[in-house]
């Protein structure tokens, strides 16, 4: 019995030569274990970040292992920091210009909500221009917590439909934020 | 060369300038005096240019916001730096809230540009006479001038930004 562990097969139907799944099931199952994230970091969790890169934590473990600073083919928008009202716009046209699919992971109490930056200048939370899937809590998060909040956008790519771009709700909300 | 004394740089100062130079004080070992807005201009250039005292450096040009001083609510600070001798000068000029007008040194120093700008972004203090008077670290779109004491401090019964919350 050797110990390398293998990603389990989705649920589907086995027999003898063959397996069937759905498509959704596959392509999630490949998505999450190819995940290409693109590091927005302003500030200290960024240098978590980097920590969570380096060979103790090593994030490519789980398939990341394309960090693109560009949004060219970037599925997950890590945004790692302190977001004042001027970055925000930037951080918006990054955001647009990834293309379907797409995940936001926003780590640190600064990009969840502001943090401990009560003033006129700190965005209050970058859910207020774009949507984010997974808040990852912690001033700065250890890097474990990091990697706990890849693992649940993991899992979110895993369960969720082929098209979500199509479903109401995500319309609904990407109308929200005022993207069409 | 030897170090020039504060003694010895304030009297050339009222040698020079006289009456225009004020209420000097020396809060740690820095020569701080204060000036009118005629002639904070002339007294830059004066020491700029001075074959002797030579502040060719202007470190920083800032700004301060004392509510409670009726008539000089405003202070525009110049700091300046001889690299010749190593000794540096605190040139304050206050102003009446509502009349934030001063000649820009960006005659004198291309980098008070910037500097100027920062202390107009912050303090509102229009400086007459700069090529590109706009905002430089905040929003364009904003209206208010942010380090100016006229605004009520945080309420102290917020919760929803307690440590416990951040994981502190």
């Amino acid at each position: 019995m050797s110990d390398i562990q293998i990603v389990d097969a989705p649920p589907g139907i086995e027999g003898s030569g063959f397996f069937a799944t759905s498509l959704d099931k596959a392509v999630g199952l490949a998505r999450s274990y190819s995940l290409w994230p693109l590091p927005f970091a302003t500030s200290c969790c960024g240098i978590e970040f980097m920590a969570t890169m380096g060979s103790h934590y090593d994030l490519s473990r789980f398939g990341a292992e394309r960090l693109s600073f560009s949004p060219r083919q970037a599925d997950l928008l890590m945004v790692m920091g302190t977001i004042s009202k001027k970055m925000a716009p930037v951080l918006r046209q990054v955001y647009l210009q990834m293309a379907e699919p797409r995940w936001v992971m926003a780590v640190g109490a600064c990009a969840s909500s502001g943090g401990i930056f009560d003033t006129y200048s700190v965005l209050q939370g970058i859910d207020e221009v774009i949507p984010v899937d997974v808040y990852v809590p912690g001033c700065p998060p250890r890097p474990e917590a990091i990697i706990d909040g890849f693992m649940n956008i993991q899992k979110l790519v895993q369960t969720e439909s082929l098209r979500r771009r199509d479903t109401p709700e995500y319309q609904a909300l990407l109308a929200k934020y005022g993207i069409q | 060369m030897g170090k020039i004394s504060n003694e010895e740089l304030l009297q050339k100062l009222t040698a020079q300038f006289g009456e225009a130079i004020a209420s000097p004080v020396e809060p740690y070992n820095l020569l701080t005096v204060e000036t009118s807005r005629e002639q904070i201009m002339d007294v830059l250039g004066w020491l700029k240019t001075h074959p002797e005292l030579q502040f060719i450096y202007l470190t920083d040009i800032t700004g301060i916001h004392y509510p409670e001083q009726t008539g000089k609510e405003i202070g525009v600070i110049y700091h300046l730096h001889s690299l010749v001798n190593n000794v540096r000068i605190r040139i304050k000029v206050y102003l009446a809230d509502g009349d934030v007008n001063i000649p820009s040194a960006t005659a004198l120093w291309k980098g008070a540009n910037w500097m100027e700008r920062e202390t107009y972004d912050f303090f509102g203090i229009n400086f007459t006479g700069h090529p590109d008077l706009r905002r430089i670290l905040n929003v364009d779109d904003m209206t208010v001038y942010p380090m100016r004491k006229e605004y009520p401090l945080e309420d102290p019964n917020r919760v929803d930004k307690k440590d416990y919350f951040f994981g502190r």
